[in-house]
């Protein structure tokens, strides 16, 4: 028995692998199995290959698995492109529709399976992808009656004769494999899992329901691969709470409208990836020289430019750090899995609102569109906080004297006025400006200004919750790993098997980009032999920031991956092995 | 009521002496009076250039943004409070340049908002280049042999674009275009208000005298209907588009917020923020 399973299905864009993906992955998750989803697909609506590679665990597991046990193909391409990952008990099973061809040189059972036939017989090939999911019962052992409710759910519209005939193509393409099979049990079958219900959500969920949860109220925002799922998860949600989504004319007006939404009163947010953000720059500048706040997502994918659009990618991190001209106080976040992307949302909207500054929060294609299985969200865990909001009470005022919105405060934040409240009218300007929100040139006010900026975010570090999320079993390491968001689940895997090798390895995963927490990486650098950071990306971005920030630019190695494909573990222990 | 003095302030505005921007200042503080709006209520949102700088002239809140983006800003605090009266202003620039996009896309959208230009025919603040609203021929310091593109009409595509009030007015008419701005600020839905503003100091073409010459008030015209889209282009065509009054004007469609999904009765920005625990739970059994 395993204690986990890996399982692709793939075929031609368009033909319902995503959907088969689907149907396996929701109807396990609700056995209670853990899932990890990742999803490699195009940039076009039909044809190109693509698949979907689902890891099944019986305890969490957080990265794509190294090697393959059950690959289901819908043409050669799938299994050409895909076989070399498959392990010697590994089982290929292919629609015979493409007379498939199997390669010569792999250890893996090989079986064609009617799959298009099958479901042509009960009335329409659609059902393929439901005979599959049939037959990868048969192999891993599972009773075909727990995709009842998942057909049902998916399928219960269109009437209760779909449904039956759905179910009928899963358990024939059951027991056409269980007789191929010739009663042998296979070595790929998979323990009973606890029963216990979790969710199972993509990054981009977990993301737009921190949102909705810290109370936003208003999201204007641009459709843009990998972040539209959050936008489409809140055009459903927030008419309940009297919002709306606005789907703007561009990234600019997206941004902007947030910033505007913000001054008068409410929560609001943008989401986009690294084309939408580098048109949101001058937007983010505005909210960090008026002290409005505003939260924006980046779900990174390939660039630069349009780049791979549709994979992952984690090279926006100098530009989300850098990227506005000018020199404003400015918070950027990384959340590494669905449970982070759903708290650290909902404190980027404390941050914004309590130091009136722009916060961006980083994911990538990988934790954004992976489908997970999460952990129960703990609702005491959801805190509002405005910072110095004022809605109320103002005391009168004399000959029109303006509010000081700018006020010189020695934490450098000042009191937020809202437009409606009487007596605080105030002026809020992009222009440098004096503590009321005049235009001011004057060196002393400049200095005094871009001081009180600055200074806010001195301490952010300090009350971060856990800037560096370590894994730090030993005081001296041989060799200590550093990654941000969705590595960390690939770093933690390639530990163990070092470990395994004898090497003694610490893992640090930086959740707090900017302002960076130097003071808590600093000795875990120090007390390291070798230092490398895993990042997608062909420069080494977060090395370089670490090295600005900590120093020992000769420890500090990269491993690096930009091929548009996520770290699978090997590549890190392969990496780690040359380095020390 | 506050009369219009309540929206002056103590700023002393840095236009040149004699600029058109002057009177159009003045035409909204009377028009905020005129319509019942108490400075604390109102909202001025304006874009860069010097007509950008009229949100700190008023004594009123204002936002002074980022070029040509005065518009989005503006809807998004419409949308955070719908109990606040929103102006977004600015330049030919700022709104028919750089800002095009997002013009257009607020007439489609119509939210209700009333948005102000000070048209001047030229860009001012870097010291006089060409403007989308310069003449073909018209010569700056950008296009030394004159003007080779062709002249924007704002007012023939907003009516085309479907904006639901289109005006023009002239700055020096202080009492035609306070009433425009009074019938701007109490339309349902998002109204465009072109405003002549000569530039004293880079348009010696666009001057007041020229503008005196060559205006026709719709008023004048008998029969004139804002309420047909095709009298209103044919109109505009007929007079090269050089005419003041409301130009075209649609009472039927409703605003977005009329429109929208759910949108809350109770202005957003006075919401409470904190989800109850049971709708949580129900959110999150929809992931399971």
């Amino acid at each position: 028995m395993l204690e986990q399973l890996s399982w692709k299905v793939g075929g031609q864009q368009g033909e319902g692998i995503e959907s088969t993906g689907e149907i396996f992955s929701t109807a396990l998750n609700r056995l209670g199995y853990y899932l990890y989803g990742y999803r490699h697909f195009s940039s076009r609506i039909k044809g190109g290959h693509t698949n979907n590679k689902i890891r099944v665990g019986i305890t969490k597991v957080s990265a794509i698995a190294d090697d393959l046990d059950i690959l289901v193909a819908f043409d050669q391409e799938t299994i050409d492109v895909n076989y070399q990952e498959l392990h010697q008990d590994g089982i290929i099973m292919a629609d015979t529709k493409f007379k498939p061809v199997k390669p010569a040189n792999t250890k893996a059972a090989f079986y064609a399976v009617p799959f298009t036939e099958i479901a042509t017989e009960l009335g329409t090939s659609l059902m393929k992808n439901m005979v599959a999911v049939g037959a990868t019962c048969a192999i891993i052992n599972l009773d075909v009656s727990v995709f009842l409710d998942v057909v049902e759910e998916i399928f219960g519209r269109k009437g209760e004769k779909v449904v039956q005939k759905n179910m009928e193509a899963i358990q024939q393409g059951y027991n056409y494999m269980k007789e191929k099979m010739d009663g042998q049990s296979s070595v790929l079958e998979l323990p009973a899992a606890d029963g216990n219900k979790r969710m199972f959500m993509i990054g981009n969920d977990a993301i737009a329901l921190g949102a909705l949860a810290a109370g936003v109220r208003l999201m204007p925002a641009y459709p843009i691969t990998p972040a539209s799922e959050i936008m489409e998860y809140l055009i459903k949600k927030l008419p309940k709470v009297g919002g709306t989504v606005i789907q703007t004319e561009d990234e600019i007006a997206a941004a902007t409208m947030a910033i505007g939404a913000n001054y008068g009163g409410i929560r609001s947010f943008t989401a986009s990836a690294g084309p939408g953000l580098s048109l949101m720059m001058e937007a983010i500048g505005l909210s960090g020289m008026t002290e409005t706040p505003l939260v924006v997502i980046d779900t990174q994918r390939g660039g630069p430019s349009t780049g791979l659009p549709t994979k992952q990618e984690q090279s926006d991190l100098m530009a989300m750090v850098y990227g506005t001209h000018g020199e404003i106080p400015k918070v950027v976040i990384a959340p590494g899995t669905a449970e982070e992307g759903f708290y650290d949302t909902i404190e980027a909207f404390n941050i914004a609102e309590e130091y009136q500054v722009p916060v961006i929060i980083l994911s990538d294609l990988q934790l954004s569109l992976g489908k997970h299985t999460v952990d129960k969200l703990d609702y005491n865990k959801i805190d509002i906080r405005r910072g110095k909001l004022v809605t109320e009470g103002l005391p009168e005022v004399e000959n029109k004297a303006y509010f000081k919105r700018y006020e010189v405060t020695e934490d450098g934040v000042s009191p937020r006025v809202i437009p409606g409240v009487e007596n605080g009218i105030h002026h809020v300007t992009g222009v440098e400006h004096d503590e009321t929100g005049k235009p001011s040139e004057s060196p002393a006010n400049r200095k005094a200004q871009m001081d009180k900026r600055m200074r806010k975010l001195n301490n952010l570090h300090t009350t971060f919750p856990n800037p560096i999320e370590k894994n730090v079993k030993h005081e001296e390491a041989d060799l200590l790993l550093i990654g941000f968001n969705s590595t960390g689940g690939a770093i933690e895997e390639a530990m163990v098997r070092l470990e395994a090798d004898g090497v003694k390895v610490n893992h640090a995963r930086v959740r707090l980009i900017h302002p960076f927490p130097t003071d808590e990486m600093l000795p875990l650098i120090e007390s390291a032999k070798h230092v490398a950071v895993v990042e997608n990306n062909a420069t080494g971005q977060l090395a370089s920031i670490i090295k600005m920030n900590v120093g020992y630019p000769q420890k500090i190695k990269s491993v690096l991956k930009y091929d548009g494909n996520p770290f699978q573990p090997h590549h890190i222990v392969d990496s780690s092995k040359e380095l020390i | 009521m506050a009369t219009f003095k309540e929206f002056r302030n103590n700023v002393k505005p840095n236009w040149c002496p004699g600029c058109g921007d002057f009177s159009v200042q003045a035409a909204i503080q009377r028009a905020a009076a005129n319509v019942g709006l108490t400075p604390e209520n109102l909202a001025v949102i304006s874009g860069i250039g010097c007509s950008g700088r009229i949100s700190g002239y008023i004594n009123s809140y204002g936002l002074h943004g980022i070029h040509g983006r005065a518009l989005p800003i503006a809807q998004g605090v419409k949308m955070a409070n719908k109990d606040l009266t929103v102006i977004a202003s600015g330049g030919d620039g700022d709104g028919f340049a750089i800002g095009m996009g997002h013009t257009i896309h607020a007439m489609r959208r119509n939210i209700d908002l009333t948005y102000i230009v000070m048209d001047n025919q030229i860009y001012g603040l870097t010291k006089g280049q060409t403007s989308p609203r310069s003449a073909a021929g018209f010569k700056t310091k950008s296009t030394p042999q004159g003007s080779i593109e062709q002249t924007l009409s704002p007012m023939q595509l907003a009516v085309t674009t479907g904006a639901t009030f289109v005006a023009q007015s002239f700055s020096t008419d202080l009492k035609d275009l306070t009433a425009i701005i009074e019938a701007g600020l109490n339309h349902k839905g998002f109204s465009l208000i072109n405003v002549f503003s000569p530039c004293v100091t880079y348009n010696k073409v666009n001057t007041y005298d020229w503008f005196k010459e060559n205006l026709t008030k719709l008023a004048d015209i008998e029969g004139y209907d804002p309420s047909s889209r095709e009298g209103a282009i044919n109109t505009l065509m007929q007079h090269d588009d050089l005419v003041t009054g409301i130009i075209y004007q649609n009472k039927e469609r409703p605003s977005y917020q009329q429109l929208v999904n759910g949108y809350s009765e109770e202005p957003l920005a006075h919401a409470d923020l904190k989800m109850d625990e049971a709708a949580f739970n129900e959110l999150l059994k929809e992931f399971m």
